[in-house]
């Protein structure tokens, strides 16, 4: 006799219901998503980076530019180099008034609703387009950091022997000196051939940024590379390029992605600090760093002046923080040691 | 053991040939005119003066060539002096600072190297220490908190805390003032009578005996010392609660329990030896990131030291001065992670073993 459809179906019935957002996801990355849901740390961190995305996509209304200006310009409010306190009116060029100014603000023209560094930079248009410059630059050295460092480490790992060795000792050199002092020397190096402006400092960060991750596929290839699926893919003769690409690095990237993802807030944050140090974009400028960096002419005074650290500071610390509790929950819910823990 | 140290040592004048590749490659980037730094103090203007001092340095002659008198230096053909040569510690002259770089590295070096000392004391001290409690209470408060503060830490830029720090103690409380020293204590520093052994105030003021001027290069460094190490404060206690819950959790653990030793003696003498391996490691990255903290903490305090060199000679464009630091800093930590490595392996017998 043999066994019917009905019969196989309550045979196998798995123990455990599977959902239709863990069949579409697949297991892996299901059990990522329902770690961060669960967290409440980092549910946190999500809610703040979807409230610093949509600052950066809502820029235009939240802060309108002057018209036919480069919106990256922070507008000013004339040239005198003592700052004014948040709520001083705007006495002159103002910028064109968002259409929810008068039913919040309650003013019919534009106050420094944060305050205006020296120089009579208004903080708040600078916080705000300061949101997309992070994010731009942030996306950038990632995308640009993981290539790079995926390219090398996949390259080293499949060919081995010397070419390995060369990359792996370019990778120890580069290594060899802080990251934020190379980088800074670098985009030293590279302002006056590309102009000032955010690129320097974004192709020395990259430049001194893909090595952890070159490192991290490699080890994974290494791994990979060994196993059946790989060794069968070389025995019936598929070509270098195609195993290496369809077969392997699918089943190595993924912890790369994870920890690249995880360094964004690393490269908001080193970017930020150049600016601060004066070796990022030109003055005025919407940065959170270049913002920050008022406050340094204004030490003794910073009492009376408080609103030049806070309200940058406050963003950029509130960007990492949220960026660190998501990628703390990832790290737990990844790390094969704390499995089945929670 | 004396293979892996071996080969370890052999790896460094490769890292250090590489190191030199990587900034001459960089300053390549600039015109033999910029580049004429390397070996006068002062760029002439005159073109065919200019084009004399090019000439005599070599300037224009193939890439190699340039390497190698860039490590060893050039003979000036009228007068019979050497000039430039890395090796010989000549790093060339800084634009901006109008003097040349040994001179900016012999001058404010110590300064880094006392602050950079005096931030690995509570980092140890303090981040070892709590992981120790967190991991030890793990899951009850005194771990919440440690943990709290930890990503706190993490999160806080190190020139929006050091902002922070000059805001609330200096702007408003004025307890601690920025700076490196008072200007009636320099004067003193800067006398005859004042022996300086080791260029560093704080040891210097304790050997003759000035508690007085002690005290107030203490109230100084207060600030940039917290801001140096709140980071690593944090790194630590993390990589001790991790590693120390691991050890907490082996076998032999439960064996000295079961023996009926004093919880006491099972974490300090049991568990705490092994749960340090890792922070010995951590050292070494340590070691990379103070030295490139002190960049902003420097920059932020005001303080002389090599970092706020750096950074001012980096945003005046002024390249040959960075690189110049950058040289001495990627050597330095070349350096010290080797003696990191060989250490590690005097530490845990698995290392040697490979």
């Amino acid at each position: 006799m043999t066994a019917t459809d009905s019969e196989l179906d309550t045979q196998y019935t798995p123990v455990r219901k599977i959902g239709w957002l863990e069949r579409m996801l697949g297991i892996e990355l299901y059990r990522m998503v329902r770690g961060l849901v669960t967290n409440p740390l980092s549910i946190i961190g999500m809610l703040l980076l979807v409230f610093f995305l949509f600052v950066a996509l809502a820029a235009p209304l939240l802060a309108p530019p002057r018209p036919g200006g480069d919106p990256y310009q922070i507008p000013r409010d004339g040239y005198s180099s003592v700052p004014k306190p948040p709520g001083s009116e705007w006495s002159s060029r103002q910028p064109p008034l968002p259409f929810w100014w008068k039913a919040i603000v309650g003013t019919d023209h534009w106050i420094h609703l944060m305050g205006a560094a020296s120089g009579q930079w208004d903080i708040y248009y600078g916080v705000v387009w300061g949101t997309r410059t992070a994010l731009r630059v942030g996306v950038t050295i990632t995308l640009v950091t993981a290539a790079v460092g995926i390219t090398l480490g996949s390259i080293s790992a499949y060919y081995g022997g010397a070419v390995d060795m060369i990359i792996m000792r370019i990778v120890d050199i580069f290594l060899a000196f802080p990251n934020l002092l190379a980088a800074m020397t670098l985009s030293a190096v590279l302002t006056p051939k590309l102009g000032k402006g955010i690129y320097p400092a974004m192709i020395a960060l990259a430049a001194f940024g893909w090595m952890g991750y070159a490192r991290l596929i490699r080890s994974d290839i290494l791994s990979v590379r060994e196993r059946e699926y790989v060794l069968a893919a070389r025995v019936i003769g598929v070509r270098d390029a195609r195993i290496l690409l369809r077969h392997i690095l699918p089943n190595a990237i993924f912890p790369t992605l994870v920890v690249a993802s995880m360094r964004f807030g690393d490269y908001v944050l080193s970017f930020a600090a150049l600016s601060f140090l004066g070796i990022g974009a030109e003055v005025g400028y919407a940065d959170w760093g270049q913002l920050l960096s008022f406050a340094r002419a204004w030490i003794t005074n910073l009492g009376a002046y408080w609103f030049i650290v806070i309200f940058p500071g406050l963003a950029l610390v509130l960007f990492v923080l949220s960026w660190n509790l998501v990628g703390d929950a990832l790290r737990d819910i990844l790390d094969p040691r704390l499995r089945g823990s929670r | 053991m004396i293979n892996y140290i071996v080969r370890r040592l052999l790896l460094v004048p490769l890292l250090l040939f590489g190191v030199t590749i990587l900034i001459f490659g960089m300053l390549q980037f600039l015109s033999p005119v910029q580049r004429s730094a390397l070996y006068v103090r002062d760029i002439p203007r005159n073109e065919r003066v200019l084009d004399g001092v090019i000439r005599r340095y070599g300037l224009d002659q193939p890439i190699y060539v340039q390497y190698w008198k860039w490590l060893v230096g050039t003979r000036d053909p009228r007068t019979g002096k050497i000039a430039g040569g890395i090796l010989r510690g000549d790093f060339g002259y800084s634009r901006t600072a109008s003097e040349s770089v040994a001179d900016i590295i012999k001058r404010r070096f110590p300064a880094t190297l006392e602050l950079t000392l005096w931030s690995v004391v509570p980092v140890v001290a303090g981040g070892v220490v709590l992981g120790v409690i967190s991991a030890v209470n793990h899951n009850k408060w005194p771990d919440h908190l440690s943990r709290i503060f930890g990503i706190l830490g993490w999160s806080f830029p190190t020139f929006v805390f050091g902002l922070l720090m000059l805001m609330i103690f200096y702007a408003n409380l004025r307890w601690f003032p920025p700076g490196r020293i008072s200007d009636w204590a320099n004067r003193i520093v800067l006398s005859e009578e004042f022996h300086s052994y080791t260029k560093m105030v704080t040891i210097d003021s304790l050997l003759n005996l000035r508690f007085d001027i002690f005290l107030d290069v203490a109230r100084h460094m207060v600030l940039p010392v917290i801001t140096l190490s709140y980071l690593w404060w944090a790194m630590m206690l993390r990589v001790t609660r991790s590693s120390m819950l691991e050890v907490l959790h082996q076998d032999y653990i439960t064996t000295a329990r079961a023996k009926g030793l004093h919880e006491r003696i099972v974490v300090n003498r049991h568990a705490l030896p092994n749960a340090l391996m890792p922070v010995v490691t951590i050292g070494g990255t340590m070691v990379l990131g103070l030295l490139s903290g002190v960049v902003i903490t420097e920059t932020v305090f005001n303080y002389p030291g090599i970092g706020s060199a750096a950074a001012d000679a980096a945003s005046n464009l002024d390249v040959v001065t960075v690189l110049g630091l950058a040289l001495l800093n990627g050597s330095v930590l070349v350096v010290a992670n080797v003696v990191i490595d060989v250490l590690y392996a005097f530490i845990d017998p698995r290392v040697r073993l490979d």
